[in-house]
């Protein structure tokens, strides 16, 4: 088992169940995620990977089982409990306010404010611009809505916000789906840079390819419940597929 | 833009260059190009009324520090309503509450100072007023707290919690007093309605123009050393000295107006022998200048944008309009900022009441009816997008002198209630169409 010499999962989220109306949306998972590592969670539509995932960044509430953040059990009740854990998450919808900037979008519920209290715009605006420029030197829509970027710029504008307060958790939820070439291989860059800083990243993705190019492990989920975690460089694509249609574990799991 | 310029239309070239002149313009002053045209559309009705008057009538009586006076006095109330209706429309709700809580809150106020207040504090005591607004601001905030309980915690659509509210707070009015009207109120207590002596006078007046003038100077030079500080492009000079010039020059333009009418002869006279004061042959000359409602209001408007562009609860009504999911993604307590906003709008309806029954010297049942549909109405015009996420107080404020320019105009030039409501209602109409036509273009 690779896993065994790493230590301590920075997360491990266990046997979580969440329903709806009597629907179990998850059943009964358990994932976990090591420092610099990119899991990816993999199935249909509908077997719970996203519900699963907003158990974790606070945007739902698990009815039963245990997260534990470094070995240590801890409480998210909401997205500010996650944020605390420096869990940062991108939406599948990026969850941005389209009426406001992409400075205003960045510190969303983290504002920078001056000594009074104040909003400190400039310092924001400044903030924003270092960063983008890293992410995506092409950026200079800095003061209009975020309506009126293209799909590349506004999901930048996603990423720089989990980037920016120095997450140790990221949730990427289908990042490329709404991408061009270009901008899928920045994202790609992007995550082999952040793995290498040590970041955990959980990764819902649905491009067979990609998956088998950045994520180490992959958990493989189907009506909610979890399939089972392989090692994505002891199995084949053939395997994970056969994973997310059938539910069939392969003969050489690891 | 000269690639456009074909050579073949040599006449189209000025025009180009000035549309370039004027876009450069915009651009290194940063004029909302909409304050603009609601500006513009300001000045026309005005210009209209006053000339109508001039041609039509026995003489302009639109454009005279007298009716214009009246008109900052007369949209007060609504204006202060209008700016709070700004955040519930930005989170995409309604208020059709508050010319109800408006009504019932004067009614309270009314019964607190004539017939309990005097009993512990004195006749005329001094306190009577301060107590009163108080109490009545504070009814106003508990009243919308509990709407916006409904509203975020209960999941009662505001639309059903204030219609609901329309007719109970209404119904509530009436049986503070048993359908009795209370007049008059206390004699301070009057002054916050404005007249003669509830404005602040020549001196008082050119102290607030002043002051109004270091505040814009202030604010442009602030704002110029935050971008500096942050190496951002700097406006140019010149347009730097036009905002102030422009800025200083409209405050010091009303303060000018507000001196220049002056108190009506009778009361000159009752004043002077109050007095003893004797008036000499040809009448005395003394201003009324800025009424106190017209300086509530603009206290209100100008703490009400501090709130919504500088603060964090500003950025977070915003961003709970524009898309409330993610703003609760990003760890904002929706609920509680919706009771707050709430809140917030009684509060200014009580405030509201307070400026409205101040003016009428006596609290009805009856104040405020209609008001909530002025109050959206100011705000829609102002420019704030019923579908959230969009408006501005100093729109809304602008909103509500549009509309009340609309209902003094005509009564000036003789147009009866019949029409007058028709022309606003169609006014509103319009308003909201050529905004979409002008979002739609600069998109």
């Amino acid at each position: 088992m690779a896993n065994a010499v790493k230590g301590t999962p920075l997360v491990e989220m266990r046997d979580i169940s969440i329903s709806f109306g009597g629907i179990k949306a998850v059943d009964h998972v358990t994932v976990d995620l090591y420092p610099g590592e990119v899991v990816g969670l993999l199935g249909h539509n509908g077997a719970g990977k996203s519900t699963l995932i907003k158990c974790l960044s606070g945007a739902y509430q698990a009815d039963a089982g245990q997260i534990l953040i470094n070995g240590k059990p801890v409480e998210i009740n909401n997205p500010r409990d996650a944020r605390a854990q420096n869990i940062e998450t991108i939406y599948q919808t990026l969850a941005l306010a389209d009426n406001l900037d992409a400075a205003s979008n960045l510190f969303l519920g983290r504002e920078l404010v001056s000594s009074r209290g104040f909003l400190d715009e400039s310092a924001m605006e400044a903030e924003t611009r270092k960063i983008l420029g890293r992410l995506n030197p092409n950026f200079k829509k800095f003061n209009v809505p975020v309506s009126a970027l293209s799909g590349g710029q506004r999901q930048s504008v996603a990423i720089a916000r989990a980037v920016y307060f120095n997450a140790k958790i990221l949730i990427m939820d289908e990042p490329t789906a709404a991408l061009g070439p270009h901008e899928t291989q920045m994202v790609s860059e992007l995550i082999e840079e952040l793995k290498a800083q040590g970041l955990g990243i959980f990764l819902i993705e649905h491009d067979i390819h990609n998956v088998m190019k950045l994520c180490d492990r992959a958990s493989v989920m189907k009506n909610g419940q979890l399939v089972g975690t392989v090692n994505v460089n002891e199995v084949t694509d053939e395997d994970i597929l056969g994973m997310i249609i059938l539910g069939k574990k392969p003969a050489k799991a690891a | 833009m000269s690639d456009q310029t074909r050579p073949t239309a040599p006449q189209g070239l000025p025009a180009d260059a000035a549309a370039s002149a004027l876009q450069r313009f915009l651009k290194a002053t940063e004029i909302d190009t909409r304050l603009l045209g609601m500006a513009g559309a300001l000045l026309a009705i005005w210009l209209g009324f006053h000339l109508y008057g001039a041609i039509f009538r026995d003489g302009g009586a639109f454009l005279t520090p007298r009716n214009l006076w009246n008109l900052s006095v007369q949209t007060s109330s609504v204006g202060i309503m209008a700016t709070g209706m700004v955040l519930i429309i930005v989170t995409r709700n309604i208020d059709l509450s508050v010319g109800s809580v408006l009504g019932f809150v004067a009614m309270i106020m009314g019964v607190l100072q004539v017939n309990i207040l005097p009993q512990y504090l004195g006749l005329g005591s001094p306190l009577i007023w301060v107590v009163t607004v108080i109490v009545g601001m504070a009814l106003g905030a508990l009243v919308g707290a509990f709407n916006g309980w409904m509203i975020a915690y209960r999941g009662i659509p505001s639309f059903i919690v204030t219609l609901g509210g329309l007719m109970f707070f209404r119904g509530a009015a009436f049986l503070v007093a048993n359908g009795k009207t209370i007049s008059p109120v206390d004699a301070d207590f009057a002054l916050l309605g404005g007249g003669p002596y509830g404005a602040i006078g020549f001196w008082g007046s050119w102290i607030v123009g002043l002051l109004g003038c270091a505040g814009v100077l202030l604010m442009l030079r602030s704002s110029r050393a935050n971008r500096q500080k942050h190496d951002f492009a700097l406006r140019p000079i010149w347009a730097e000295a036009f905002m102030a010039a422009l800025g200083c020059g409209l405050i010091l333009g009303a303060t000018l107006l507000v001196n220049a009418y002056p108190w009506p002869v009778g009361i000159v006279k009752n004043y002077a022998a109050a007095h003893n004061i004797t008036v000499p042959p040809e009448g005395l000359f003394i201003s009324h200048g800025y009424a106190i409602p017209v300086l509530i209001l603009a206290f209100v408007g100008i703490v009400m944008t501090f709130l919504m562009t500088r603060t964090r609860f500003g950025r977070y009504v915003f961003a709970v309009g524009g898309n409330p999911e993610a703003a609760a993604l990003a760890g904002i307590n929706t609920k509680r900022l919706l009771v707050q906003i709430f809140a917030l709008m009684g509060m200014l309806a009580g405030l509201s009441a307070v400026v409205s029954s101040a003016r009428l010297n006596s609290a009805t049942n009856a104040l405020g009816q209609f008001d909530e549909l002025y109050v959206i109405a100011a705000a829609v015009i102002g420019g704030t997008s019923l579908a959230g996420g969009i408006g501005t107080i100093y729109g809304a404020i602008l909103g509500a002198l549009v509309m009340e320019s609309l209902r003094t105009g005509m009564v000036l030039i003789g147009f009866d209630t019949s029409i007058q409501s028709m022309v606003v209602g169609a006014v509103l109409v319009l308003a909201v169409y050529v905004d979409n036509i002008y979002r739609s273009k600069t998109k």
